[in-house]
């Protein structure tokens, strides 16, 4: 992984680094408020790792757990969230090595592949597809799409995409280069989209015209 | 500029960091590529459903255990 670089340009104080400092000085509270603001955000990105409820439960749990065990290691010179994130990316890996005893488990798994590097399925989308299903019908059409990404790619499109990280922020946390970070975006962002048109593709015949440009 | 030049910039033009000059030029490929612009828009439908859906949801009552748990572990120094 990448030493934690700086982050340019950055000179005012995020107020996370306020609460990691009265947590410092002893205040348990003011982590108990950063836990509050961060644990769906954990629990999500260790879910995607792991693909299981109970192992992304203890991610996060371990990853909280940790990060008050290493806070005199936080430099400030990052945010807070993205050293946590990198906490509980570290630890949904470890927690998927140990479901399979051992075999090494890296974000560079499966990355290889070419599909999705060019659009082959180019049919246009109906305008407001999701209305044709119920949110939980929903849910498990998306669920099942990004599980079946390559775990490179899936992490990268949930930390870039999904939880917001910037490219720089990404590639921090996964020890990857921002080349590579953009790289897997893309193939990411384009396997996605041709696996969701199965179900979003405009039906024959309909005159309607697709989504905005 | 060709289709696959126009994907090559599709991330940038999508994560609106493409200069003035280059936006020009994506736009005009767009003009005539309706492959294209099919694939511009629904890489942006993509990212928008993912982000505005939440498929892993966290329910309240574990939250509030898990929540429970680690602090409790906190107060007692892990």
């Amino acid at each position: 992984m990448a030493t934690i670089q700086p982050i340019a340009g950055e000179n005012e104080q995020h107020p996370d680094v306020a609460l990691v400092e009265r947590v410092r000085g002893g205040d348990v509270s003011a982590y108990d408020t950063l836990v509050r603001k961060y644990d769906r955000q954990i629990f999500r990105i260790a879910q995607h790792i792991t693909q299981n409820r109970e192992d992304a439960e203890d991610v996060m749990q371990d990853a909280f757990l940790k990060a008050y065990e290493k806070l005199d290691q936080f430099q400030g010179n990052s945010k807070f969230y993205t050293w946590l994130v990198r906490i509980a990316v570290n630890e949904s890996l470890m927690r998927l090595r140990k479901r399979r005893t051992g075999k090494m488990v890296s974000i560079d798994e499966d990355v290889e592949t070419e599909e999705g590097s060019v659009p082959r399925d180019l049919a246009d989308w109906a305008p407001d597809p999701e209305q044709n299903y119920t949110q939980a019908e929903l849910a498990e059409i998306l669920r099942k799409t990004i599980q079946g990404l390559p775990q490179g790619f899936r992490v990268v499109f949930v930390l870039r995409d999904v939880e917001g990280l910037s490219t720089e922020e990404t590639a921090e946390t996964l020890g990857l280069s921002v080349p590579a970070v953009k790289s897997r975006l893309l193939r990411a962002r384009l396997q996605l989209r041709e696996r969701l048109t199965r179900y979003f593709r405009k039906k024959k015949g309909s005159k309607e015209t697709g989504v905005e440009k | 500029m060709t289709c696959t030049e126009f994907l090559a910039q599709l991330d940038d033009l999508i994560d609106d960091t493409v200069t003035t000059k280059m936006r020009a030029d994506l736009q005009e490929h767009l003009r005539g590529c309706d492959h294209c612009e099919v694939t511009l828009n629904t890489t942006r439908k993509t990212i928008e459903i993912y982000r505005s859906h939440e498929i892993y949801d966290l329910p309240n009552d574990l939250r509030d255990r898990l929540h429970s748990a680690i602090m409790a572990r906190c107060k007692k120094g892990c």
